[in-house]
């Protein structure tokens, strides 16, 4: 039980969004599709959400093949960049909407029986809801009077609320400043872990996916660079492209790796390190940034604490001995690396 | 803002209003003045005329049908042409404004030419099966409609570019079908400007003259409108009625302004 997109071509004119694009999100998880912008990750959980069609391949959801359903069959929640919320309706009114769509009474008079009853249960569902998203005392609002993240928050309980087989979120935060994203993505975090339904977010922000998500997709020009857990993608990278997309990372002899896994010193300790000189020193709150010249003419950057920067008696001018530290993720750059943007 | 002299800036103030004034507030304040230069007698008289009366009727039995028909075909063709793709729809674009350009008689005699009883093109069929066109209702009619044609589709397009189709897939992705959505999300929406361009319709459809002077061959009592009968009145002298007649015709077009002015700032909302 899971998604499972096979073989999704998905071209727009000239450009190849997806080409050929497999891949099987398992079920119950918090999986990031993670990716620079245009590189088909929004494409593709459209693709799954129904709200794009795929020029070719299949997508099936919990084991249903859904590739020719229309999106209001594919029982799925989406919550879109902007929102998308129901302007002239008010919150509960929002969160109800799937909900009333659905219910088997909406046909008839409001004195029946069945209609009813489908109200007083729509209605305790809502305030479950809102009291899930914390936005109880803001049911008779109109979406106009919510900030951004409580509009956000009030389309997450939308998608919710008629208890989609899986949750679909195209780029959720990105339109929020950055303190509300930072809340927001932990609470997204929190609420997964009590609702447990299949989710996948697409993102650009590397922060964001490693912070938040159980598996990460990493994905770029149409295609699956790597997939794997936060912590396996950024100690083992597959390639350059990954590599460089997960964080910041420098070159050491022909060696990628990332500027705080280098050890740097002031006499030769190990075979193999690379000389140089301390070209320029930055200090950033209690991080110091140090750019060496080796004599191979390479320009590393190293990341260390100011504590440690202290203890090793870095200033600019000096000479210093660099080695990436054992155990460190290092890639071998190739001649001509691809951009990490 | 650019600061005018105190001069220029009455100057063009005295330029505007007098433009205003020599071409429309007096013109029409004289079609007011001489409905009541005989008391409200001529009113009460012209309404209580028979063949006024019945212009009258017909005039909004004519209006309330096209814009009806407008309601419903601008309405379904502003989706088609914002939210959808197919080959043709910058020439459907292109056509729709068509209405606003050519003169109203020159649409009266196309329809002529084509729904004629005798010659027509398509005339002859529509009669074998009872149906008669061409100086009866329904080319009167479908030349308001074809006059008023773009107001609702020019209202209702901006707008629905506008609000985007965000909500719309929302509201799809949540389970509602096309129909739902439209009824649910779609058209709470497009509400106002929808009033709007039916308000305007409105206006254009009572004012028609020209497209269905041509079609509606001009019989007192029985195809002549409101505006045909004043044209009439006045070349038969009789002036009075004529005068009553337009006023009342401006009466209703300013209670549509009256109704326009109280949506539009609900609408920019």
């Amino acid at each position: 039980m899971s998604i499972e997109v096979r073989g999704i071509t998905k071209r727009f004119g000239d450009f190849v969004a997806l080409d050929d694009f497999n891949v099987l999100l398992p079920s119950g998880q918090l999986t990031a599709l993670l990716g620079p912008s245009g590189g088909g990750k929004s494409t593709l959980l459209r693709i799954i959400a129904g709200l794009d069609r795929a020029d070719a391949g299949s997508v099936s959801i919990e084991g249903v093949d859904a590739t020719g359903l229309p999106a209001q069959k594919r029982d799925v929640g989406f919550v879109f960049q902007h929102y998308a919320v129901f302007k002239h309706l008010t919150v509960a009114k929002n969160v109800a909407f799937g909900l009333e769509i659905r219910a088997h009474g909406g046909l008839r008079p409001p004195w029946a029986a069945q209609r009813r009853a489908d109200r007083a249960r729509i209605d305790r569902r809502v305030a479950e809801l809102l009291e899930l998203v914390h936005l109880s005392q803001f049911a008779d609002r109109l979406p106009s009077q919510l900030s951004g993240g409580q509009r956000q928050r009030m389309a997450l309980a939308r998608a919710l609320a008629v208890e989609p087989k899986v949750l679909l979120l195209d780029e959720p935060f990105g339109a929020l400043d950055a303190k509300v994203r930072k809340e927001l993505r932990e609470w997204l975090r929190r609420l997964h872990d009590e609702v447990h339904v299949t989710t996948v977010f697409v993102t650009h922000d590397q922060e964001e996916a490693l912070e938040v998500a159980d598996e990460i997709v990493v994905i770029n020009d149409g295609r699956v660079e790597q997939i794997g857990t936060p912590d396996r993608l950024y100690d083992e990278p597959a390639n350059d492209f990954v590599m460089g997309f997960l964080g910041d990372v420098t070159r050491v002899n022909g060696q990628l790796v990332r500027p705080h896994d280098i050890d740097i010193s002031r006499v030769p300790l190990l075979a193999g390190a690379v000389e140089g000189t301390v070209a320029r020193l930055l200090r950033v709150g209690f991080e110091v940034r140090a750019t060496v010249l080796t004599d191979d003419g390479e320009e590393v950057l190293v990341q260390l604490t100011r504590t440690h920067a202290r203890a090793v008696g870095l200033e600019e001018g000096v000479t210093v001995w660099l080695t990436p530290v054992t155990g460190a993720a290092t890639v071998p750059a190739l001649p001509s690396m691809r951009s990490a943007g | 803002m650019v600061e005018l002299s105190t001069p220029v800036r009455w100057g063009l103030r005295l330029l505007a209003i007098g433009y205003v004034f020599f071409l429309i507030a007096w013109p029409v304040g004289l079609v007011v003045k001489h409905t009541f230069t005989g008391g409200l007698g001529v009113l009460a008289d012209t309404l209580t005329d028979e063949s006024v009366a019945g212009a009258l009727r017909l005039t909004a039995m004519v209006a309330t049908w096209a814009v009806l028909i407008n309601l419903v075909f601008g309405v379904t063709i502003s989706v088609l042409l914002v939210r959808y793709e197919f080959p043709g729809k910058r020439v459907l674009s292109a056509l729709i404004d068509l209405p606003l350009s050519v003169s109203p008689v020159v649409v009266g005699l196309a329809l002529l030419l084509v729904y004629n009883g005798r010659t027509g093109w398509f005339g002859p069929t529509a009669e074998g099966a009872g149906l008669t066109v061409i100086f009866d209702s329904p080319g009167m009619v479908m030349a308001t409609c074809f006059v008023a044609l773009p107001l609702v589709i020019r209202e209702v397009v901006p707008v629905l570019v506008e609000i985007g189709d965000d909500q719309e897939q929302a509201a799809r992705s949540l389970g509602a079908g096309a129909v739902q959505t439209f009824r649910r999300i779609t058209l709470p929406s497009i509400k106002w400007a929808v009033v709007y361009g039916v308000v305007l319709s409105l206006a254009r459809s009572l004012g028609e003259f020209g497209a269905v002077k041509i079609v509606s061959g001009n019989i007192t009592g029985r195809t002549q409108t409101a505006t045909l009968l004043v044209e009439a009145k006045y070349q038969n002298f009789q002036q009075e009625t004529a005068y009553a007649t337009s006023f009342l015709l401006i009466l209703v077009s300013i209670a549509c302004l009256v109704v326009v002015a109280f949506l539009r700032p609900r609408a920019a909302r």
